[in-house]
Formats: structure tokens, C-alpha cells, sequence
């Protein structure tokens, strides 16, 4: 049926496939049955969590008559993956807890609405850390989800593609889709891309709205695609985001043609290189970050030298007010009127403890445990008014010994490449906690931060910079990642990971 | 992140300050017996707007359960609340209205508690940073001195309401009704400045009053749109204050007086007694007239207050609040002063007329109506009086009557003008709210104009003079006192219609 070659079976991009449907190469159905075929050879991944293939394939059907009919639209036809975290109209939305293991809402969430509206085509919902809450994707009720990848030093171990968006990324790097929505509250969009070898960004706070979206921390939730190239991560991002009146804390503003600016010079802009961002690297990592400064020189950009004096206090901070805002959200999911209720119970209290014990998984209990203690009476002031200042103060920090200076932040997205499960069975909560510490502080101060993989370890894994920008200067992130993208030529790199038969095939 | 949020306001309704100042204030409300009831009142009034605080649905009262329910008022995961400007713009014009101070920055707060009719797991309310602060009423006190005393408020705050568990349709199950969940609150919260149920009752009547003047809230207490939870303690004079206990969920002005006397009686019998007065919350029982332990424990609950991270800080501008202010209508206080002057009303006529806007309103039409400069002390009489009477005893409002108010002028036009004398002017009226006819008409109709013919009165005069020798005999020789025999005749003959002047100065006239 459907004929791609190597390369538009392992990388097919947005705009590969846009063309492919213009010219009539392959239709929308086609595309979107290949994809669920291939989902289903893959089912050992675990990247989805909910598929509804027949209303896919309808989908994707009525795509292709708009196609004919002349209309037009960024992503008319084109299949892609949903986080379980995104409300669907009438498909099951679980945030893969048990929990709401039942739950088929009846609205959609703003973001995939803009995303219908531009005529994508959902292939269904993928797996997740629970209510977004983890590192490595282990904490999902639906089990771990795997990446097709292996490190070359040990290939019978499977790797996670981190999280929480681990079916996002995982789906997209073995081509189970042309690109993913996730979200990312402390890093759970850039870390997991950083993994998986893919383009992951977080935009500003505000710039796309949480309306739908099912809330961990509001203060920081944020939805952004994980894409396989920057134009990608442009053209879904434009699509995503949007002034939303339903979501008090969504931004008006002009959401820019990222796009367009792509391959603009980059000439004369400042990147800042935070000298406490670069403590204690690994000597792997430096040199990423050093080839990456090189490529940008090359390019005429400045190199300056930082120090953010409050950033060790960022990932405390973070560990404070998540679980505190999470412990609140999450009071909703008491048995009473939808999700997750245990039998037998006697008394309403008895309802609210037992569903609640046996429906939240650990490591949301964990969260919701360290977020009431620390909005306790005696605890407040001590812990959570102390997070907030110390948010505020890293924000000024910021703004003034950062953004007044340079136009971005180079850093490395995560100290390490993608766990094994075994490890990840292993690690402690802090140790799994700790793997957040270069993400969250753009999740802190609400900026925007994009993950670019430009490099293979010595193990042969993806690994990935992270730029951070100034709120609202997306467009400044796309450029500098998009001369990253091409001096990395992460494309070739690619080749030579060790991948799973089903996955890429000649 | 706001500086704002970095400071927090500890068990608000008694601060360490206002303990010392309440330990200074004057004895004038101490008891025969020594001790002083101090009561703060919290009152929930629903702001009267078409919908929710943070959601579009309906606020109709009395529809089907859960038929004003929207996703965000379930609860449902990943829905936001959105603030209800109408709702802002009601609690900015009631702290104006009592006198507080707008804060330009407020934010919502998330009170954490878990309730089966709570669906999100916290209300969002106000408790760091308030919408309205320091404001005041005054009111009258009930002794015969009537005069004012000055009730603080410490706080308005905005706040969603809860929905409704009803454990009544099954013996196993209870059912929730999420249509009230989400219904915007003011909580105006008094300082502890109260000394008696009766000034309870008099602050919670002119709030009431100021409410309904300004429509903010209907103040249907039996709907439930006002309610009112009360703080008492005792003490001794000079003491600190006595441990507080709340009275929640008061929902009659009359059940407040009551709910207040029996548990200050409660409690001084419990200090009488040697025995302490626990911190609790208590209901009142209106079938048995006592107040109930509710929950002791309430006072260890930890409602993990912090700040609403789906909302951002209220900012209020200059413009929105000046634009309120103008757009504010005469105020009870300022009514009732401007009649004591414009119409030469007593206190206590001014306030009677003013207590009700729309009373105050139909009665200023009536003075208008009248042609008569200085008519409108009689007006205010006939409608205190005979309006008042009709009102109260047909049950209904004053917005009920049928027939245009302008017509209580007329009436009085018609006994200034000597047409009719104040006797037949009560008959007109009892005709006029019966068949809501022109009182000018009814007299007319009914013949009920004064006799002003000099003639007629005249001839009458000559028939019961000489009807009447014996009398008239007696009057001659000095029994003075018989002319009102005279007068009485006269006016008899002429069915009460005769103008009484023109009576007396004819048979003055004739006799002496």
C-alpha cells in the first residue's frame, strides 16, 4: 500500500508529510493507517495508552476530502499522538492513573481543539508518568513505556524514555506518529525529548492554555510538543497555542509565525553560559556544551559568561510549591462524582480515604503527602511562603544578571541519557527527583526552554542542549536551535543508534 | 509571583489587637450581673448576579438539582474558573456602601477541605488579601435614647458557595445537588463590636437595609441568599475575652436574637458554674431553641489556605471604582438625614420611610403629587399610618399596591383644601385601596365634599335654634360648654359633611 522510503519512514517530519499529501504521494488514511498498523507491531513499547482506530482512520478520511476540496491548513491530514493529560472529547483521558483508569470526557481540551481546528488527525492517547508526576514514565497505571533504543554497552536492557511525557516521546522516536503534544511542569517535556533524541519545547507560561489540559501545578503546567525537528516543534507550537479566555492565567498575546523565522541570521545575539548550570558536569557533558558554543560562535553569536547565584535553590523551590498546588488539584478525585470509587464503604470519610488510597498510584500519594505538609499550619511559612520568595527572588535574579545580558541560556538539558528500567526501578524519589535539576528552573521563572539533540554519548544515546529565553521569545529560541539542529546534523548521528527491529526498517 | 502572597493573617476575626482594644472598651455593655457579651457576626449574602462566580451557569433559584451545573462547577478534571466581573463590581459597590476601603490588589485563596458537596476539594475564597477592608455601619440602638453606635467591619471577602448534600431521598444513600455550588458570596465580616442580640439584630437589619438599597443581594434569608454565622463570648468587665464559640448557618434575624440569649445564658451559667466555656462550633436548633456542639474538633482543622495558582491577583483600577462610586445611589443614612431636612420628618419617621428604598421612593412621590408646600409631614403620616396598616394587614409589599401612590397626595391635597375633614378622608382611603380610584373621584362619586354653602348651613343653623329653645336658653345664661351641642347638630344634618369653620363661625353668629 503505502511506499516511503528509509527516510520518510523513520523521520517523517510535518512538513514531509504535507507535501507527500499535496502531491498526492500517499492520502491522510493511508498515512494514518500506516501509523496504527505500526503502533500495533509496537505494542511492546506501551507508547499508547488509548487508540479508537476506527475514529482515527474517520478522521483522517474527512481530512482527505478537505485536501481535495483545496482547503488548506497547517496540519490538515497529519497523524499525530496526544498526552493521556489532554482532555479528548469522547475518547477516554486517564492521565494514566487508575483513578480516572474509566473517565470519557465530554469537552476538549483548548489545545487539541486548535490542533483539530488546524486538521490534525489523533492517533490516540499516549502513556505517561501519573498525572504527570515522575521522571522516567514507571509511574503510570498503564506500566512503563519503552524507547526502541539501546545503549550499546548493555543491548538487552530496555531504556525509558523518561517523562512524564514518555509516550510522547517514545512514540514519536520510533515513528508511531509525524509528532506529540506533552506537557512539562518541571521538565517533562524537554528531559524525555533530550532521551529520546527529539525536539522538545516548553513554552512561556501563558502561551498555550490549560484549559482541558488536567492539572498537576498550575504555576507551572505547560503544554509544547515533542517533535522530531525544530520547524516541527515551530508549526505544532504555532497550532497549540493561542489566547484562551477559559484559562485565567493564559497570555494575550500575538502568537508569532515560528516558522518564518527560521534561518534567520543568528549573528550578534548574546548566549549565556551560567556558571552554576555548569558545576560538576560530567566531562561528556561539558563538551556538548562546549561543541555547542562553538557551532554558535561560528555562527556570530556571543559567548557570555553567567553566574545565577539563586539556581541552586531552584529545584528545592519547585519541590515545594508542585506538590503543594498538586496536593489541591488533585483533592477533586474523591470518589464522589466521577473516577475511581472504592466498595463497601460505610461513612463519606471512609469513601474519600479508601478510593483515594487505592485509586492514586505512590508516587502521586508521595506529592500529595509533601504538599499538605507543607501548606500545614507551622509549616506554611516555613516551607511554602520560603518556596515562593525564593521563586521571586530567582525571577529577579534572572531578569537582572541573566536577561539583561544575553538573548538566551545554553545548558544541558539532563546530566545523564536515558535510564533502563532497571535503573529506574532503583533509584530513590530524590535521586529520580534530582534528574530535573537543569529543567525546572525555567518552569520557575515561567520561561520558555527548548531541548535540541546534538549529540550521541560514548553508550551511542541521543543527548540533548537546552536553551532558555527571555518570556516571550520563543522566536529567538527557534532560530538559535534551528542552526544547532544543522550544525549537529543529528539526523546522520541517528543512524548509527542501536534500534529496535520492529521500528526502523529498511 | 506577587510580594502579596508573602505574608499570612493568622486567625483573623480576633486579632491580638483587637483583644487588647475590646479589653479597654467602655462598660456601657456590661450586665446587671457583670458580664459583657461580646459578638462578632459573619454574613454570607449570595451577590445578586445571573451567573456563578467562576463559571456560566445560572444562579435560578429553585431549579431542578443539578441543572445549573456546569464542567468547572463538577469539578471535572483539567476545567478553570474564570472571575465573574458582575461579582466584583457588587462587592466593590457594597464596601463602598459601608464605608471600607478598596483594596486595588486582592487575590483568592484555596480553602482545603474535604466535603461530598465540595467538588473541587477547596473553595476558593479571600482570606490573605481581601477585596474590602475597615469599613463601617452605623446603627440605632434600640433604647430610648435611639442613638447611634458604630459597628466596624473588618472585611468583605468574595467567595464561592457549596453545593447541597441532602440525606433525606434514601436510607442508604445521600445525593448532592451542585446547583448553589459556585454561587458567589460576599462574607462581611463585623469586628466583635456587638454587646447584645439586639444590636445584633439592628446591625444585621441595617446591612440588610444597605444591601437592598444598593441591589447587591436580595437578602432572602429563606432562600438562603443571606446567612449569617455568629461569634459570641463573655467575660467579666476587664477581663480578656472569653473563649469564642461560632454559631453557624443562622438563616432567620429572629433564630439570631434567640440563638444568641440562650448561649450567652449558656455560658455565663457555665462560668457561673466554675466551668470553661470550650472553644466550638455550635448549631442552633430552632424546634428546641438551643444551640448544639457541632464539631469540637473544627477547631483543629487545617484548611491549608494558599494562594489560587489558576488565578491571578484581582487589580482593580481607579476608573472601575470611581465609575461604581458615581453610578451609587442615595444611601439609607443620607436619605434619611436629607428627609429629616427637605420634609421636616421626625428621626424616627425618616428612618421608618427610609428603611425600604422603594418605600422611601413611593413616598417621595407622593409629596410631589401634592400641591400643597409643607403637605408632606401629613403624608408621611397617612402612609406610616393608614399605608402601613393596609399593607400589614393584606401582606403585601409596597410594590404589591394597585393603585398609584400619587394618589396618598391627592388625598391629603383634599383635606388641606378643606374638600373633605380628616374623618372622611379615612373612609375615602379604606374606598381608594378597594376599588384603586382617585380619592378626587371617590368624593366626588359619593357626595363626600364639604357643605361650604353659607346658605344652607345658614337655614340649618335657624331650624335646630329654634328646635331647640331649652338649649339654647341654658347657652344664653353661660353653659358655654353647649355649643358643641349646636355644632354636633349641624353637623349631623349635614351627614359630617359640613365644613366645620363655617359651622362654628355661623353659630357663634346666631347665639352670641
Amino acid at each position: 500500500m503505502l511506499k516511503l522510503d528509509y527516510e520518510m519512514k523513520n523521520n517523517l517530519t510535518i512538513s514531509a508529510a504535507r507535501k507527500g499529501l499535496a502531491s498526492g504521494e500517499f492520502s491522510s488514511f493511508e498515512l494514518t493507517k500506516y501509523y496504527l498498523d505500526k503502533i500495533e507491531q509496537n505494542v511492546d513499547l506501551n507508547a499508547f495508552v488509548t487508540i479508537d482506530r476506527e475514529k482515527s482512520l474517520l478522521a483522517a478520511q474527512k481530512a482527505d476530502k478537505e485536501i481535495a476540496g483545496g482547503t488548506d491548513l497547517p496540519l490538515l491530514g497529519i497523524p499525530i499522538a496526544i498526552k493521556d493529560l489532554f482532555c479528548t472529547n469522547g475518547i477516554r483521558t486517564t492521565a494514566c492513573s487508575k483513578m480516572l483508569y474509566d473517565f470519557v470526557p465530554r469537552y476538549e481540551s483548548t489545545v487539541t481543539q486548535n490542533l483539530l481546528n488546524d486538521g490534525a488527525v489523533f492517533l490516540g492517547k499516549t502513556n505517561m508518568d501519573e498525572f504527570a508526576m515522575g521522571s522516567a514514565n514507571i509511574t503510570s497505571c498503564f506500566g512503563p513505556c519503552f524507547l526502541p533504543f539501546r545503549k550499546k554497552s548493555n543491548p538487552t536492557s530496555k531504556l525509558v524514555p523518561g517523562g512524564s511525557s514518555g509516550g510522547s516521546a517514545s512514540s514519536v522516536a520510533s515513528d508511531l506518529c509525524v509528532a506529540a503534544t506533552a506537557s512539562d511542569t518541571g521538565g517533562s517535556i524537554r528531559q524525555p525529548a533530550s532521551f529520546s533524541g527529539l525536539v522538545g519545547i516548553k513554552p512561556t507560561y501563558g502561551l498555550c492554555s490549560r484549559w482541558g489540559m488536567i492539572s498537576f501545578a498550575s504555576s507551572f503546567d505547560q503544554a509544547g510538543p515533542i517533535t522530531k525537528t525544530v520547524e516541527d516543534a515551530g508549526i505544532m507550537l504555532k497550532s497549540m497555542a493561542g489566547f484562551d479566555p477559559k484559562d485565567s492565567t493564559s497570555a494575550n498575546t500575538n502568537i508569532p509565525d515560528y516558522q518564518k523565522c527560521l534561518g534567520r541570521p543568528i549573528k550578534g545575539l548574546k548566549i549565556g553560559i551560567v556558571a552554576e548550570f555548569m558545576d560538576g558536569l560530567s566531562q561528556e557533558n561539558l563538551e556538548l556544551i562546549e561543541r555547542a558554543c562553538s557551532w554558535l560562535k561560528d555562527n556570530g553569536c556571543e559567548i557570555i559568561d553567567l553566574s545565577l547565584r539563586t539556581i541552586p535553590y531552584a529545584l528545592p523551590a519547585y519541590y515545594i510549591i508542585a506538590p503543594a498546588e498538586a496536593s489541591s488539584n488533585l483533592a477533586r478525585y474523591d470518589g464522589v462524582r466521577y473516577g475511581y470509587r472504592a466498595d463497601g464503604c460505610k461513612t463519606v470519610d471512609e469513601l474519600f480515604v479508601k478510593s483515594r488510597s487505592e485509586g492514586f498510584g505512590e508516587e502521586v500519594k508521595r506529592r500529595i503527602m509533601t504538599g499538605t505538609y507543607v501548606l500545614s499550619a507551622g509549616c506554611y511559612d516555613a516551607y511554602y511562603l520560603k518556596a515562593l520568595k525564593i521563586r521571586e527572588i530567582i525571577n529577579i535574579d534572572l531578569q537582572t544578571n541573566a536577561f539583561s545580558k544575553v538573548d538566551a541560556i545554553l545548558l544541558i538539558t539532563t546530566t545523564r541519557t536515558a535510564f533502563s528500567i532497571e535503573e529506574s526501578n532503583n533509584m530513590t524519589p530524590i535521586e529520580m527527583y534530582l534528574s530535573d535539576v537543569f529543567t525546572v528552573t525555567a518552569n520557575i521563572a515561567g520561561l520558555p526552554g527548548i531541548s535540541i539533540p546534538v549529540g550521541l554519548s560514548d553508550d551511542g544515546l541521543p543527548m540533548g542542549v537546552q536553551l532558555i529565553g527571555n518570556k516571550f521569545q520563543e522566536e529567538i529560541l527557534f532560530r538559535i536551535a534551528y542552526v544547532l539542529e544543522k550544525c549537529a546534523n543529528f539526523r546522520e548521528l541517528k543512524k548509527s543508534i542501536l534500534v529496535e527491529d520492529t521500528v526502523y526498517n529498511e | 509571583m506577587n510580594k502579596l502572597a508573602l505574608r499570612r493573617i493568622e486567625n483573623y476575626h480576633f486579632t491580638e489587637d483587637q483583644r487588647r482594644n475590646l479589653q479597654t472598651s467602655g462598660a456601657a455593655g456590661f450586665r446587671n450581673d457583670g458580664w459583657e457579651i461580646v459578638i462578632g457576626l459573619e454574613v454570607h449574602a449570595q451577590i445578586s448576579t445571573k451567573s456563578k462566580l467562576f463559571s456560566e451557569s445560572p444562579t435560578d433559584f429553585g431549579s431542578d438539582p443539578n441543572s445549573q451545573v456546569s464542567f468547572y462547577d463538577a469539578a471535572m478534571p483539567g476545567t478553570l474558573p474564570v472571575l465573574n466581573g458582575a461579582a466584583v463590581d457588587l462587592a466593590i459597590k457594597t464596601g463602598l456602601s459601608i464605608n471600607g476601603t478598596i483594596n486595588k490588589i486582592s487575590q483568592f485563596d484555596r480553602k482545603n477541605y474535604f466535603y461530598p458537596d465540595l467538588p473541587a476539594g477547596y473553595q476558593i475564597s479571600q482570606l490573605y488579601f481581601p477585596i474590602i477592608s475597615n469599613g463601617y455601619i452605623d446603627i440605632e440602638l434600640a433604647d430610648t435614647t435611639r442613638s447611634l453606635k458604630r459597628i466596624n467591619i473588618e472585611r468583605i471577602h468574595i467567595e464561592q458557595d457549596a453545593g447541597k448534600s441532602n440525606h433525606d431521598l434514601s436510607a442508604d444513600f445521600s445525593y448532592i445537588d451542585l446547583n448553589r455550588a459556585g454561587i458567589p458570596l460576599m462574607e462581611i465580616v463585623s469586628k466583635p463590636d456587638m454587646r447584645s442580640s439586639t444590636e445584633a439584630i439592628q446591625y444585621v437589619k441595617k446591612l440588610r437595609t444597605i444591601l437592598r438599597y444598593i441591589e447587591t443581594c436580595d437578602c432572602n434569608m429563606e432562600k438562603g441568599n443571606l446567612r449569617i454565622d455568629a461569634n459570641i463570648s463573655i467575660r467579666k468587665s476587664g477581663d480578656p475575652l472569653g473563649n469564642r464559640v461560632e454559631i453557624k448557618n443562622i438563616n432567620s434575624i429572629k433564630f439570631l436574637g434567640q440563638a444568641l440569649d440562650y448561649e450567652a445564658e449558656r455560658q455565663i451559667a457555665a462560668r457561673e458554674h466554675g466551668e470553661e466555656v470550650a472553644q466550638e462550633t455550635r448549631l442552633f436548633d430552632a424546634g428546641a431553641g438551643m444551640t448544639r456542639s457541632m464539631r469540637i474538633k473544627e477547631n483543629f482543622a487545617d484548611y491549608r489556605y494558599f494562594p489560587d495558582p489558576d488565578l491571578k491577583h484581582l487589580v482593580l483600577t481607579d476608573e472601575r471604582i470611581d465609575k461604581i462610586r458615581r453610578e451609587l445611589p442615595e444611601l439609607p443614612d443620607a436619605k434619611k438625614a436629607r428627609f429629616v431636612e427637605k420634609y421636616d420628618l421626625s428621626e424616627s419617621d425618616a428612618t421608618v420611610l427610609t428603611e425600604d428604598r422603594i418605600m422611601a421612593q413611593y413616598f417621595e412621590k407622593a409629596v410631589t403629587a401634592s400641591k400643597f408646600k409643607g403637605s408632606s409631614k401629613l403624608i408621611a403620616n397617612w402612609v406610616i399610618g393608614e399605608l402601613f396598616a393596609f399593607l400589614n394587614k393584606t401582606g403585601q409589599n409596597i410594590y404589591d399596591i394597585k393603585f398609584p401612590i400619587e394618589y396618598i397626595g391627592e388625598l391629603v391635597d383634599l383635606i388641606l383644601d378643606k374638600t373633605i375633614s380628616g374623618n372622611i378622608a379615612k373612609s375615602v382611603f379604606a374606598k381608594m385601596v378597594e376599588i384603586n380610584e382617585s380619592p378626587s373621584k371617590i368624593v366626588a362619586d359619593q357626595g363626600l365634599a364639604q357643605i361650604r354653602d353659607d346658605s344652607l348651613i345658614k337655614t340649618i343653623a335657624e331650624d335646630i335654634i329654634k328646635n331647640n329653645p331649652n338649649q339654647v336658653a341654658e347657652y344664653k345664661s353661660g353653659k358655654k360648654q353647649l355649643f358643641g351641642f349646636f355644632v354636633g347638630q349641624c353637623m349631623k344634618a349635614l351627614q359630617g359633611k359640613g365644613n366645620p369653620e363655617m359651622i362654628n363661625e355661623i353659630l357663634k353668629a346666631m347665639l352670641d
